[in-house]
């Protein structure tokens, strides 16, 4: 496979190579670390790892006890060189993005009332109908600033194209409950704690600010009628795997974690059980599956939700983010149309790039798909989390013959793409310092307007030659670094402006 | 805030105090093991320990005879008993874990600092090398966290109950000790002893006083010998001694007053009789009518105290 990395312009490298085969918004790192000490990506790891622990920065793995007594509790592996993207690069992704995320609201408003885009022939009926993840009882539901999807985690692979040169490709759209953020701000923290003097000599776009834009975002998703409106996150639970991320946030944000059974539903409205008596919420930020959300209407079991919660939303009393429904658009069997989407809802040319797609519900895309399956990935159209997929290079014949049957066997369960060869970035590892594959996960909050903080989340497969990068699999993650092209110059500026109006101002 | 929220803080702070506590008791019987006695009052110290927290049955089902190295064993590391150190102090943890973002970073960081240390600790057989340390080590984990506490949380609700909770759970633990302590001398309590029996009184009395870091100050007070009574007028009566039942129960009230709500009225009435009785309680009265009944009775009280709150506030019943 073509080798395609961030940091080098050819593969394999020496490393220390003084700026030959560097890529520009590499080349300052570089000449960072080859003056540093052999042993400092060792001691600065090990402090990493130290800090992480006591602060408490883990996802719990279910039925797992490690030896050190520390439980069901991981770290999740922090990886300490940094994913570095230029600025320019960056402004097109984000317009792509808003771009993107526009498109796939209307998309979700449009299913949920009249159906243009079925009727212009565009998505075939059967592909909603036959969809678990539309939610019949959505149907007419008027949601404010018909916002569905909040918060999306739209993940991004850079590969080469036909002529050889990276772009942007959108791998997932993630509509439902998005997870990650937390670690993109988590590890900001710890690269500026670890290397501050990086800091000094690049100028890197701050992400520090995300809760305030979330905040923002679920206040302006409130009922039109709540002025003051109170916000809340919803969490399964201390023992669910991104518990760590929920506390975080409704810290951030100084709102309430509630679990469901602090939640009741009286007279058309969502209360919370407080030490004063019960007060009323307005937008529930929600980390809990839709069917979990409300046993009378969803999963009859589910512990987590609120009985009654659906009706209230219904009638427009609560906000819930991201909407019910959601999953109907960020489905890999709805992927494919995702381009056609932007085009006819804002007749624009989309500015991020699909992996081209064979639908094996369609005749010829299966016959082709079954004739290839070593050369491709074949994904689950409801897999998750990197389970339910086939990455047909890395397979051995018996994995793909069983997926050649399972296939066969229910043909509108599985999508194929061709095995993208996903650009990697240094990486310290036990062997020291070698490629890994990445992509990026930016999240993209909308509420009466479209924003997100510059970068996202790269998470990287730290097996060796690895594709799959989520964390329940070995996958770690990076510093994501926006950099802008002036470098370190405009920083030193605007901190020495800062520090003299200060002294005036004493 | 949340009462499921408030509840968390409450049990957080009870688990941090009780661990405290239970450390404060180990220590005062490791220390008095460590003095000439027979194995016959050694044993007597043991196995009250193991009745303050209610555990004989427990024990014994588990280890049979009460000897020292298994009752120490038992209270400190044993996980599935739950009043042992590390269950308290993982009980704390989760505790704080589940409203972590209720905490300053300090408090969150204490809690979890404390837990993965204690499990580093008895792994590595460092309390078995020196019990004496481990148990400094666990009272100083509290201090670390009550002061970190009153240093850095907003003093709002959450401090409140978290207050609430640490000296509900003190004035509960010293009223056992003094029980135990005192029910394990009461054939001589006030007859006229032995020379030999003198000096090992001065020894009971003074372990007691300095399980509850009292030595000093009963010093300061009475500038006098130590004498029971005045043991059990200080653990019991005096205001400013900062263990006592009166100054525990004192911030018990003072913290309630703060987080009152439509429906805790009568909780505040019982919480002040209990203060009032201590405002004004003679120790000659109560021992008057038995240290045991009385202490069995105040016993009794905090329990349903603590139950109120638990209705009034953190788990409220229906909607």
């Amino acid at each position: 496979m073509h080798k395609f990395d961030e940091m080098y312009t050819q593969l394999p490298y020496e490393f220390f190579s003084q700026g030959k085969l560097i890529r520009d918004h590499y080349k300052r790192y570089d000449a960072w670390l080859a003056k540093q000490p052999g042993d400092m990506m060792r001691k600065r790891r090990e402090e990493a790892e130290m800090i992480f622990r006591r602060v408490g920065i883990t996802f719990a793995v279910y039925g797992a006890k490690d030896e050190d007594g520390s439980g069901t509790e991981r770290l999740i592996p922090f990886d300490l060189i940094p994913r570095v993207i230029p600025a320019n690069e960056w402004q097109s992704m984000q317009r792509g993005l808003v771009q993107r995320v526009t498109a796939l609201n209307r998309f979700i408003h449009d299913v949920y009332h009249d159906q243009e885009i079925i009727k212009a022939g565009i998505v075939p009926l059967e592909q909603i109908k036959g969809n678990a993840q539309f939610r019949p009882e959505m149907v007419g539901v008027e949601v404010p600033n018909q916002i569905y999807s909040h918060i999306s985690g739209i993940d991004i692979v850079r590969a080469p194209n036909s002529k050889g040169e990276g772009e942007y490709y959108v791998l997932e759209d993630n509509l439902r409950v998005p997870s990650g953020v937390s670690y993109m701000l988590e590890n900001r923290k710890m690269m500026m704690r670890l290397f501050p003097e990086l800091f000094s000599l690049h100028s890197v776009a701050p992400v520090a600010h995300y809760p305030d834009l979330l905040l923002e975002t679920l206040r302006a998703s409130a009922p039109a009628t709540s002025a003051e409106p109170t916000v809340v996150v919803l969490t399964p639970g201390m023992y669910n795997s991104a518990y760590f991320e929920h506390a975080f946030l409704a810290q951030q944000m100084g709102i309430e974690l509630v679990e469901g059974q602090d939640l009741f539903v009286k007279d058309g409205f969502c209360f919370m059980r407080t030490t004063r008596g019960p007060k009323r919420i307005d937008v529930i930020y929600r980390r809990v599956d839709d069917d979990f959300l409300d046993p009378s209407a969803f999963r009859p079991t589910s512990t987590l939700g609120c009985a009654g919660l659906l009706d209230v939303y219904r009638q427009g009393h609560v906000t819930i983010c991201n909407a019910v429904g959601t999953g109907v658009a960020d489905d890999k069997s709805i992927y494919p149309y995702v381009p056609k989407m932007i085009e006819f809802y804002l007749g624009e040319k989309p500015i991020l790039n699909n992996v081209p797609t064979y639908m094996c519900r369609n005749k010829d895309d299966l016959a082709y798909t079954l004739a290839n399956l070593k050369d491709l990935v074949v994904k689950e159209v409801h897999g998750a989390g990197g389970y339910g997929m086939l990455v047909g290079p890395a397979s051995t014949k018996e994995e793909i013959e069983d997926f050649r049957k399972a296939v066969i066997a229910k043909p509108d369960g599985y999508i194929a793409q061709p095995t993208l060869s996903l650009s990697s970035c240094p990486t310290y590892v036990e062997s020291g310092i070698a490629p890994r594959h990445i992509d990026l996960r930016p999240f993209v909050l909308s509420g009466k307007t479209v924003q997100m903080v510059p970068g996202g989340l790269t998470r990287v497969a730290l097996k060796e030659g690895s594709l799959v990068v989520n964390s329940s699999q070995g996958g770690g993650t990076k510093d994501t670094w926006i950099l802008e092209a002036a470098g370190a110059a405009s920083l030193a500026v605007a901190a020495q402006s800062q520090s003299q109006s200060q002294s005036s101002g004493v | 805030m949340l009462s499921r929220t408030a509840d968390h803080l409450f049990w957080m702070s009870r688990y941090t105090e009780r661990a405290e506590n239970t450390a404060r008791m180990l220590d005062v019987n490791y220390q008095t093991g460590l003095l000439p006695q027979s194995a016959g009052v050694a044993q007597v110290g043991w196995q009250g320990l193991l009745s303050i927290s209610e555990l004989i049955p427990a024990y014994t089902a588990k280890h049979g005879e009460v000897n020292a190295k298994a009752v120490m064993e038992f209270m400190v590391k044993d996980e599935t008993n739950p009043s042992s150190i590390v269950s308290c102090l993982k009980a704390a943890r989760e505790n704080a874990r589940a409203v972590r973002g209720t905490l300053t970073t300090e408090v969150w960081e204490t809690k979890n600092q404390t837990w993965l240390e204690v499990n580093r600790m008895l792994r590595s057989g460092e309390f078995e090398a020196d019990p004496g340390q481990f148990f400094e080590w666990v009272k100083f984990r509290s201090h670390l966290s009550r002061g970190v506490t009153v240093g850095t949380m907003l003093m709002d609700e959450a401090l409140f109950f978290m207050r609430m909770g640490t000296f509900l759970e003190r004035a509960d633990n010293t009223a056992r000790l003094v029980d135990v302590k005192f029910h394990a001398v009461q054939s001589d309590f006030f007859g006229a002893a032995s020379e030999k029996d003198q000096e090992y009184d001065f020894y009971h009395w003074s372990a007691i006083l300095r399980s509850v870091s009292g030595f000093e100050i009963y010093r300061k007070v009475y500038r006098d010998v130590i004498k029971p009574e005045r043991v059990a007028e200080l653990l019991i009566l005096r205001p400013d001694m900062p263990r006592s039942l009166h100054a525990s129960l004192r911030a018990v009230v003072e913290n309630l007053a703060q987080v009152a709500n439509d429906q805790s009225s009568d909780t505040e009435r019982q919480a002040g009789k209990l203060l009032a009785d201590l405002r004004f309680g003679r120790i000659d009265e109560i021992l008057a009518t038995g240290l045991h009944a009385y202490l069995t009775q105040f016993l009794d009280r905090v329990n349903s105290l603590g139950g109120r709150i638990s209705r009034d506030f953190l788990v409220p019943a229906g909607v």
